[in-house]
């Protein structure tokens, strides 16, 4: 990559692993638990917030020497409920069918505290390229946990991947379910998200002991 | 920057400014695409009524309409009359399919106003089908669907939507899993209303049963399926009286 020096690529690998956004800092809790009941809603999800996460931490960055401190929060939501709004808009004119998929989305991208945190912590002090950079990397680390979580969720939950029923058929008792092996539908419901999230974090901080806070 | 953007006046000036531009923008964008986004609605309301009727390009699992170019001739081969019932009142309109059910709901609110209630007439295959609007309330949001009947008043189809429901667990209502349990059920016992219901652990998950009111609910969205059914409930009820003239 010769296009980005050193310092920039880490933008990109950090959140990706000992900085990541959900684990590491603690950012877009409420999506990954929401929403990642089956893969494909957490692939949707992560697509759209990669697109977001981009263009606003650009738009921010760009912004950052002229919007009044005093009121900084309400001037990035407004920047990101805009984007929303536009991409909205121009999808249900344009890709009515795509747009019908992501509509449920529209809201939680807004409302999603990673994007706000991505916004304060870093597109404010940095350049509109390194905060684009910021934005994609954190998306990414974002991405990698939910479709990590998705994935067992609809695994252990409903049996199957992508819609496709890759354990057999639990009604037919075909595959797996012919040995007895049942669905969780305990899977399916938020609380066994945090559980998986949290079974994530503690193996992410148990290969590196730097990410444990002293008490 | 020389430019104190901390002084009150600025603030002002800023949100002022940001608040012009970003409504003209958003204005601007909403007012010109409107054209396009209603035509898309309309479209979309044409194939969701085809669907249920079974007129569709389904494959094994997916839910898949009439494509967008073919839907206008299909709609006016499949779809012979369309009614507005007001009362005991039936007129014929073309344009019955373009009514707002959520004005209509709200309207109804007065007494002094008729509802106007749409029903969609098709035929397929010699089998007339006689399709229903049903709108309600989900979880999060509004949830929306046709149900499809022949003359014995039997469900033959029926095609769910919703407009923000829980991504994999509510919003699953309209995919094919849960839509095709609806086929062949009854929601009327003789002569007695019954609607159906969405239930958990009905010891019929096969969906053998088809007199026993009920479908299979999807695990994790209790609400979404109990308001599915409490729409159908209220809404199968109102065309009730209109319906059972068919039966005879």
């Amino acid at each position: 990559m010769g296009l980005l020096s050193k310092k920039d690529l880490k933008l990109i690998t950090d959140p990706l692993a000992d900085n990541n956004p959900i684990t590491i800092q603690v950012l877009g809790i409420c999506s990954a638990l929401a929403i990642t009941a089956e893969l494909k809603a957490s692939i949707v999800m992560s697509v759209a917030v990669l697109f977001v996460m981009g263009l606003g931490n650009l738009t921010i960055s760009l912004m950052r020497n002229i919007i009044p401190s005093k009121i900084r929060i309400i001037a990035q939501l407004i920047v990101v409920a805009t984007l929303v709004i536009i991409v909205d808009l121009v999808l249900k004119a344009f890709a009515y069918e795509l747009s019908k998929t992501l509509s449920v989305f529209v809201g939680l991208i807004i409302t999603n505290c990673i994007i706000m945190g991505r916004f304060e912590a870093f597109a404010l002090a940095n350049g509109p390229l390194r905060s684009f950079i910021d934005g994609i990397g954190n998306a990414l680390g974002y991405a990698l946990i939910l479709i990590i979580v998705g994935f067992f969720r609809e695994l252990l939950g409903s049996g199957s991947l992508l819609g496709f029923k890759v354990l057999g058929d639990s009604i037919e008792k075909t595959g797996v379910y012919a040995y007895g092996y049942e669905n969780n539908g305990f899977m399916l419901l938020a609380p066994m998200a945090l559980i998986t999230v949290g079974i994530i974090i503690w193996v992410q901080r148990s290969r590196n002991e730097a990410l444990i806070e002293d008490n | 920057m020389a430019r104190n953007t901390e002084s009150n006046l600025y603030t002002i000036l800023f949100t002022t400014g940001m608040v012009v531009i970003v409504g003209a923008l958003l204005a601007f964008l909403a007012s010109s695409l409107k054209g396009k986004i209603t035509e898309n609605k309309r479209i979309e309301k044409q194939q969701n009524i085809l669907y249920a009727m079974g007129v569709n390009e389904n494959d094994e699992t997916s839910v898949k309409f009439v494509s967008k170019d073919k839907v206008a001739s299909e709609f006016s081969t499949y779809i012979t009359k369309q009614l507005i019932i007001t009362g005991t009142d039936v007129v014929e309109d073309d344009m019955a399919y373009l009514i707002d059910l959520k004005k209509e709901t709200a309207a109804a609110k007065n007494e002094n106003y008729q509802r106007r209630l749409p029903l969609f007439m098709g035929m397929k295959d010699n089998i007339q089908y006689y399709i229903i609007p049903v709108r309600g309330k989900g979880l999060w949001d509004a949830i929306w669907g046709y149900v499809a009947v022949d003359n014995q008043l039997v469900v033959q189809g029926v095609f769910f939507d919703h407009a923000g429901e829980t991504p994999g667990l509510g919003s699953n209502i309209k995919e094919r899993f849960f839509m095709d349990d609806f086929k062949g059920e009854h929601f009327l016992d003789g002569d007695l209303f019954k609607g159906i219901s969405v239930s958990k652990g009905n010891s019929d998950p096969k969906n053998l049963d088809k007199t026993d009111f009920e479908v299979d609910a999807i695990a994790g969205s209790t609400i979404t399926g109990d308001g599915l059914a409490a729409m159908l409930r209220k809404d199968l009820k109102m065309y009730l009286p209109y319906l059972k003239t068919l039966k005879q």
